[in-house]
């Protein structure tokens, strides 16, 4: 017969809690999350209510991800419906819009890409292009019909060799905008890399070089001026999704 | 004998909705004053979020109590026989009477009864808190929900139709909480079980 096993002293257990609770912590931090609110209390001055309201926006997030189809389709409309003159919106006011030299400017790729060389214009114009007529639905409520035509991200992605499984795409863009998407909508027939704006390459103010056009989010998510895209399972954020506009907006 | 003028069921209810209901009006204030579609904003200090993000995350919160407490309370009514009974809308001729009373002071409130005013106010605004609703929803999501907002005639007139039922809900919030003031019984009925008064008219 064996002499029972010695009883754990105090020590031995405060140091597995202790263990156990650096591990519970990291999980936690890894989490969407707590990277909301390690940004601070941007939706309410009360930490409570800031936590809480944070709580709601990522279960709102996983409502819409749930209603979100890839094969419903943002409505079209002719051209006569286009909206003229096109509302100018950003961050900052027009005089402040930055232009970068179209022969030197690159694609930059990043993360889960297998073939991450940087794209030049000529590259991205010489590939399949896509036009539409679609809704632009500014997060503010005012929305207006805008047309665009450039490269399916689905295609670009595939192209170059993207964890299509991965979480999400980042958007990092040269005057200081970032913002990033799930990968269902990254891969939806109707997201675009656009060149052009009403069949014209993209003015500065419209994004030129090269813009993100997705239908099926708010405006905010359509970025302009883009500098990198980087497919990533870890949570990128933004720079509007970091200060409380909801993540997911999808429409 | 003597039943509630108002039942607990709908006491609960009516003070849940009451709650979620004027977070998201005042959430939507805040929500509007990020692009006025008419030449006025709501005051800062009486908007819930004070800015646009904060607003909307008050608004998509709250948006999930209202649905809750309207669900039940849309099935109570129509299960338990509330609507039929006290909300069912009487005929033009029985409302012009009775507004005309109204304004003459010479329209009796009993708790528990109600009057071809109070049938058509209470049957119109729960319409109103059901268009906002299913607008809400058609402009929180006008591609995956698109049948809805095409429904109303596309996102921008979803969008006006939207702030038009806030306008409604506010008038009618308006005359509501004047009338209770007149009336302090009524809102004691809706707190405690008070007595239904009896039907003196023999309606």
């Amino acid at each position: 017969m064996s002499a029972p096993r010695p009883l754990p002293g105090a020590d031995a257990i405060r140091a597995e809690l202790r263990r156990l609770s650096r591990r519970g912590l990291l999980r936690r931090g890894l989490s969407l999350g707590s990277l909301a609110l390690l940004s601070g209390c941007d939706l309410s001055t009360h930490s409570g209510i800031d936590a809480a309201l944070w709580a709601m926006l990522r279960f709102n997030d996983r409502v819409q991800a749930a209603l979100f189809s890839p094969s419903r389709l943002a409505e079209t409309y002719p051209a006569s419906a286009i909206t003229r003159p096109f509302r100018f919106n950003a961050y900052y006011p027009e005089w402040q819009v930055r232009t970068v030299d179209a022969a030197t400017w690159r694609l930059e790729l990043a993360g889960l890409i297998a073939d991450r060389r940087p794209w030049t214009l000529e590259q991205l114009r010489a590939l399949p292009q896509e036009s539409q007529i679609t809704r632009h639905i500014c997060i503010e409520g005012w929305s207006q019909v805008g047309q665009w035509s450039g490269v399916p991200l689905h295609a670009f992605l595939s192209r170059v060799g993207a964890d299509l499984s991965a979480r999400y795409v980042a958007f990092n863009c040269f005057d200081g905008y970032s913002t990033s998407i799930d990968m269902p909508s990254a891969l939806h027939p109707q997201t675009i890399l656009a060149l052009d704006f009403e069949e014209m390459p993209l003015a500065p103010e419209w994004g030129a070089p090269l813009r993100l056009r997705i239908p099926v989010k708010l405006g905010f998510k359509s970025a302009k001026n883009l500098q990198a895209i980087a497919v990533t399972n870890t949570y990128p954020g933004g720079y509007w999704e970091n200060q409380g506009y909801d993540w997911f907006s999808g429409v | 004998m003597s039943h509630p003028a108002h039942p607990l069921p709908i006491r609960i209810m009516h003070w849940i909705g009451a709650l979620a209901i004027g977070c998201m009006m005042l959430s939507g204030w805040a929500i509007y004053n990020a692009s006025p579609s008419l030449p006025f904003v709501f005051p800062r200090a009486i908007t819930l979020g004070g800015w646009l993000a904060a607003g909307i995350a008050w608004h998509i919160s709250m948006m999930w109590l209202l649905f809750a407490d309207g669900l039940a309370y849309l099935a109570y009514g129509f299960l338990s026989g509330h609507f039929r009974r006290d909300l069912r809308p009487r005929g033009p001729r029985a409302v012009l009477r009775d507004t005309l009373d109204a304004l003459r002071f010479r329209l009796p409130h009993r708790l528990g009864h109600y009057n071809a005013v109070q049938r058509l106010l209470y049957s119109g605004v729960i319409l109103a808190i059901c268009l906002a609703v299913l607008t809400g929803l058609s402009i929180w999501k006008p591609v995956q929900l698109g049948w809805l907002t095409g429904l109303f005639g596309g996102y921008p007139i979803a969008r006006g139709i939207h702030l038009a039922m806030m306008f409604t809900i506010a008038a009618f919030l308006a005359v509501h909480l004047a009338l209770v003031a007149i009336y302090p019984r009524t809102l004691v009925s809706m707190i405690a079980s008070v007595s239904a008064e009896s039907d003196e008219a023999g309606q």
